[in-house]
């Protein structure tokens, strides 16, 4: 299988000061992520907040230079396209529908500005593809006469499906589509997210910290730990087989609608992890159960497991 | 078991705009009660409405309002004041605004006691000590002189439980108290919510539209639909056999990790929540319900369904063996 995309080292990061006289520090956001997706593929991104998964979705979009590192979509270096060309490749929906559509602005036109921003289509040629992918997500075209405060939240997720479509993309990157959702409703995105990728042959880096949502629309997991991945396998393997403790603590966190079973503990203690102070050695040693002496100091390698997968731990 | 707040027929209007049409919910002595929901359900509007804290505009009204045998529907509202906070407290869903960022941790978990219970400033502190302790923040003696900015989205909802219990509340109300959270914390915060339940014989009505964190934690449950409370029943029957076509299909909604088929789509429920007019009659889900008929237009009954389990359906109860729709 030919990858969508290939991304390789990348690294992001960040001088912050906490306060005007208090020393400059570095984040590192995003180091050394390599990872690539087949096309047609679902890789699913999960970890806690902080973990760096915006900002790599961010660095992938061209919102953010990298510090380092290199991305190839079909063959081109994704960091040297100009914005037009990198739009017509790798589009984004972002979380939250309310925050990311222009309230000013009709649904119909929020959706055709990513084809106005490359002036090249004809007026007609807009109207025509921006009525055909409103009515693909399910839009009426009624509703592409309305403003975004007169929609719901899953018929404003929809318009930023569209909008995120209309160029025919080959990447779309998803950054928790439907944690602003209701239940009953990420259901519908997530379907039509799965028919689009289907029919339009698309791929997915699909965002989320919901595993759940994860296990049920990607092909291949990675999970982000303090701007790491620290492993990656294709989904079954990784939820039937989870190497990485801090795999496993996540995994035990998620509670599955099953009455009875109580809360799990999942044992990572109330050590909150700090992008802006790594700790040495594995960066999860001091929220792991199973760490060892040479955890605190010897920083774990990516291992290669199965034919796909790869995890960074001295003990998987 | 007795209720320690029993609701009956509960109506909360904002203006023209019906929030809480009719709801009756009874929270047991020591059970951890759900309310559970999509937005604009009126479940937060139902919690506000048991506080007394409803925004400007809100009007509230019901058959019978009981709080440990204390009528709150005729109680002033300076008598209201000495129970919030006090016998009853809330807890809410974004600790980050329900916090003061201009005052410490500690004068404003000191502030509840000194408030209520009339106590001085060092005792106040020795009992806010005691009581992060025990919801697990560690060296809360420092934590006392932080600003909430400087505290983790867990310890801060950490910091509000232990402001909520420092005058030993009855009843704890929490309005969505892990959804800013990650998952690992989540955890984390729900099994200190158990264990301060048995710990201190605490009432817990969670507020919640996680069927996750319902199934986990909840001894009975209240679903909510447009504004009605439309399924009770205890927990492992609500999911072994909802009865209502809304509960089963939200049911359907969630992806259970383990049972994931990706060649087939997740069960959905089409539409959207509708904003319910004035003079509205009938069955609120009657627009999106696949069992819709002509008589859903009119009053439609509440069917007992099993012991404590009831709904407002036309269908009668299903078989409570009959299997799950995949």
């Amino acid at each position: 299988m030919s990858a969508a995309i290939e991304v390789a080292n990348l690294r992001r990061e960040f001088r912050v000061r906490s306060g005007l006289l208090a020393p400059q520090r570095h984040v590192i956001a995003v180091d050394d992520v390599t990872f690539s997706v087949p096309a047609g593929g679902v890789l699913g991104i999960v970890g806690e907040s902080g973990c760096g998964k915006s900002t790599l979705a961010r660095l992938i979009l061209g919102l953010l230079a990298p510090t380092s590192g290199t991305a190839l979509v079909e063959g081109k270096r994704l960091f040297e396209l100009d914005r037009k060309e990198r739009a017509r490749l790798i589009q984004p929906v972002f979380q939250d529908p309310f925050a990311s559509l222009n309230p000013r602005r009709k649904v119909k036109d929020i959706v055709a500005l990513p084809l106005d921003a490359q002036g090249t289509f004809s007026a007609a040629e807009i109207d025509r593809r921006v009525a055909q992918i409103l009515e693909r997500v399910g839009l009426s075209a009624e509703m592409g006469e309305r403003m975004p405060a007169q929609l719901s939240g899953g018929q404003r997720q929809r318009a930023a499906i569209a909008r995120a479509l209309v160029l025919e993309p080959r990447i779309v990157i998803c950054d928790e589509p439907t944690s602003a959702l209701d239940v009953s409703v990420q259901a519908q995105i997530l379907n039509l997210l799965a028919d689009l990728r289907r029919d339009l042959g698309l791929t997915y880096i699909f965002i989320s910290h919901n595993l759940a949502v994860v296990e049920h629309v990607a092909s291949e997991v990675a999970v982000m730990y303090l701007g790491r991945i620290v492993e990656r396998n294709e989904t079954d393997a990784l939820f039937r087989e989870p190497r990485h403790p801090y795999t496993q603590a996540l995994l035990a966190s998620v509670l599955t609608p099953e009455p009875g079973r109580g809360v799990p503990d999942v044992g990572l203690g109330d050590a909150m992890p700090d992008p802006a102070n790594i700790p040495p050695g594995c960066r999860f040693h001091p929220r792991c159960r199973i760490a060892v002496e040479r955890c605190r100091v010897e920083p774990p390698l990516p291992m290669a497991r199965g034919a796909e997968g790869m995890v960074e731990c001295h003990l998987a | 078991m007795s209720a320690l707040l029993d609701i009956e027929d509960l109506e909360v209007t904002f203006g023209r705009t019906a929030a809480v049409r009719g709801a009756s919910l009874r929270v047991e002595t020591g059970e951890t009660h759900c309310l559970v929901g999509e937005s604009g359900c009126g479940k937060s509007v139902t919690a506000l409405a048991v506080m007394n804290l409803l925004a400007r505009g809100g009007h509230r009204s019901a058959k019978r309002m009981s709080f440990a045998g204390t009528d709150l529907l005729s109680l002033p509202d300076r008598a209201m004041a000495r129970i919030r906070g006090n016998r009853m407290s809330m807890i809410f869903q974004e600790p980050m605004t329900s916090l003061n960022p201009a005052f410490t941790v500690g004068s404003q978990m000191a502030e509840v006691l000194t408030r209520h219970k009339g106590a001085s400033r060092a005792e106040a502190l020795e009992r806010s000590v005691e009581l992060m302790g025990r919801v697990g923040i560690t060296a809360p003696e420092m934590r006392l002189g932080q600003f909430p900015h400087q505290l983790s989205g867990g310890l801060r909802q950490r910091v509000m439980i232990a402001m909520a219990l420092m005058c030993d509340p009855q009843l704890l109300v929490a309005d969505e108290p892990t959804t800013a959270l990650d998952v690992t914390v989540q955890a984390q915060i729900l099994r200190l919510l158990a264990s301060l339940k048995r710990e201190f014989g605490l009432s817990i009505l969670l507020i919640t539209h996680d069927l996750g964190i319902v199934a986990r934690v909840a001894d009975r449950v209240s679903v909510m639909y447009a504004g009605e409370v439309v399924e009770r029943a205890p927990t492992a029957q609500l999911f072994s056999a909802p009865q209502r076509p809304y509960t089963r299909g939200l049911l359907s909604c969630v992806p259970a990790p383990g049972k994931v088929r990706r060649d087939r789509p997740l069960g959905s429920i089409p539409g959207t929540v509708p904003t319910i007019p004035p003079g509205f009659a009938g069955c609120a889900f009657r627009s999106r319900c696949a069992h819709a008929i002509a008589i859903c237009e009119h009053e439609i009954p509440r069917r007992p369904a099993g012991a404590a389990h009831d709904y407002l359906c036309r269908l009668m109860p299903r078989e409570l063996a009959e299997p799950q729709p995949a």
